[in-house]
């Protein structure tokens, strides 16, 4: 990352509308924080995608281990009563 | 015509932004990377779209059968009437940038007394656009200080950039009859006024960015006249490529 052919990547959040949360949108490479906002804008929110943008530099993501999957993800799977499945939700309800 | 002065001057505002536009549009595919290929090319269709708008009242102003794009595409290359900055070529991403930032300078100036005409068409335009070309400005000047203030081969790439297009400036400010009479109307710009004010931000910005200002006094001068440089053809050759093989045709 810290060659200097090559920008480091960073991480773009966009926020949509006020109220909504920021949500990844996509990767892009630039030189500093400044210059990652305005890629940001120029690459992903002209056409009135957003009203806030977060970039992070993607080296500062700690991620999880795909190997690690199964210890991590697995044992939700068979603990049916941690999803709230067994309510009839109404049809007005939307988005759950 | 009846409204002779208003149609030139329109002109003499909407070809800066097609003639910039059109080099601009040049980088689709050949910027120096992604991003700033994407920002280029978003520059170009800003200024693309504030051309429509004054080509389409140019169009109503001359009261025949002309369009916006005969207006756009059909003309000679001396009737276009675009300042000289703007139709320099891109030669390298420092020269795109200087150009950029040296006409964003004077179109923000120029669009915020625009804004105050008394023709509410031409101020609405000029309202409208000033977002966009604000943020065009602090795109340009911040490459400016970048490659001005970044390493020694950027440093020198910029500053052979600011001195070889740094006579192209001065017309600017020059006045057309045109401008003379809209300017007295109330309508359009005394662009004389902004001169001083254009060189202080401009040299703020170059000794930021330690760059040398240039100290050249011996200017070009002629777009606005319609006398171009060699490369304006060129470009007119491929904009106008379309229309000239295939007449009228639409997307």
């Amino acid at each position: 990352m810290s060659d200097k052919k090559n920008w480091p990547l960073w991480e773009v959040f966009v926020r949509s509308k006020n109220g909504l949360e920021h949500r990844h949108c996509g990767s892009l490479h630039a030189a500093d924080e400044d210059m990652a906002l305005e890629n940001a804008r120029d690459v992903y929110t002209r056409r009135s995608e957003g009203v806030s943008i977060w970039v992070v530099e993607s080296k500062n993501i700690t991620a999880s281990n795909p190997e690690n999957n199964g210890e991590m993800f697995e044992p939700a799977h068979d603990k049916v009563y941690r999803h709230p499945t067994f309510y009839d939700l109404p049809d007005e309800v939307k988005h759950m | 015509m009846k409204n002779e002065n208003l149609y030139n001057y329109i002109l003499s505002i909407a070809d800066n932004s097609l003639i910039l536009g059109q080099r601009l549009g040049e980088l689709t595919g050949h910027g120096p990377s992604l991003e700033t290929d994407i920002a280029c090319t978003n520059m170009s269709l800003d200024l693309f779209g504030q051309v429509r708008s004054y080509y389409q009242y140019a169009a109503k102003i001359a009261g025949d059968n002309r369009t916006e794009d005969d207006i756009a595409m059909l003309r000679k290359e001396r009737e276009y009437v675009n300042v000289l900055l703007v139709e320099q070529p891109n030669t390298d991403f420092a020269y795109t940038m200087a150009r950029q930032f040296l006409f964003d300078v004077y179109h923000l100036l120029f669009l915020q007394e625009l804004q105050k005409s008394k023709d509410l068409t031409l101020s609405a335009i000029a309202n409208k656009s000033i977002k966009e070309v604000s943020y065009h400005l602090r795109f340009s000047t911040d490459w400016i200080k970048r490659l001005g203030d970044g390493t020694e081969v950027s440093r020198q790439k910029m500053q052979d950039a600011i001195d070889g297009l740094w006579t192209y400036t001065d017309e600017l400010f020059h006045q057309t009859e045109a401008d003379i009479a809209m300017a007295q109307e109330g309508v359009g710009v005394d662009v004389t006024k902004l001169k001083e004010v254009y060189y202080n931000k401009v040299n703020a910005v170059l000794e930021e960015s330690t760059l040398q200002i240039p100290e050249s006094k011996w200017f070009q001068k002629g777009g606005k006249k319609g006398v171009h440089t060699e490369h304006l053809g060129y470009l007119l050759a491929e904009l106008q490529y379309m229309q000239r093989a295939y007449p009228n045709m639409e997307w």
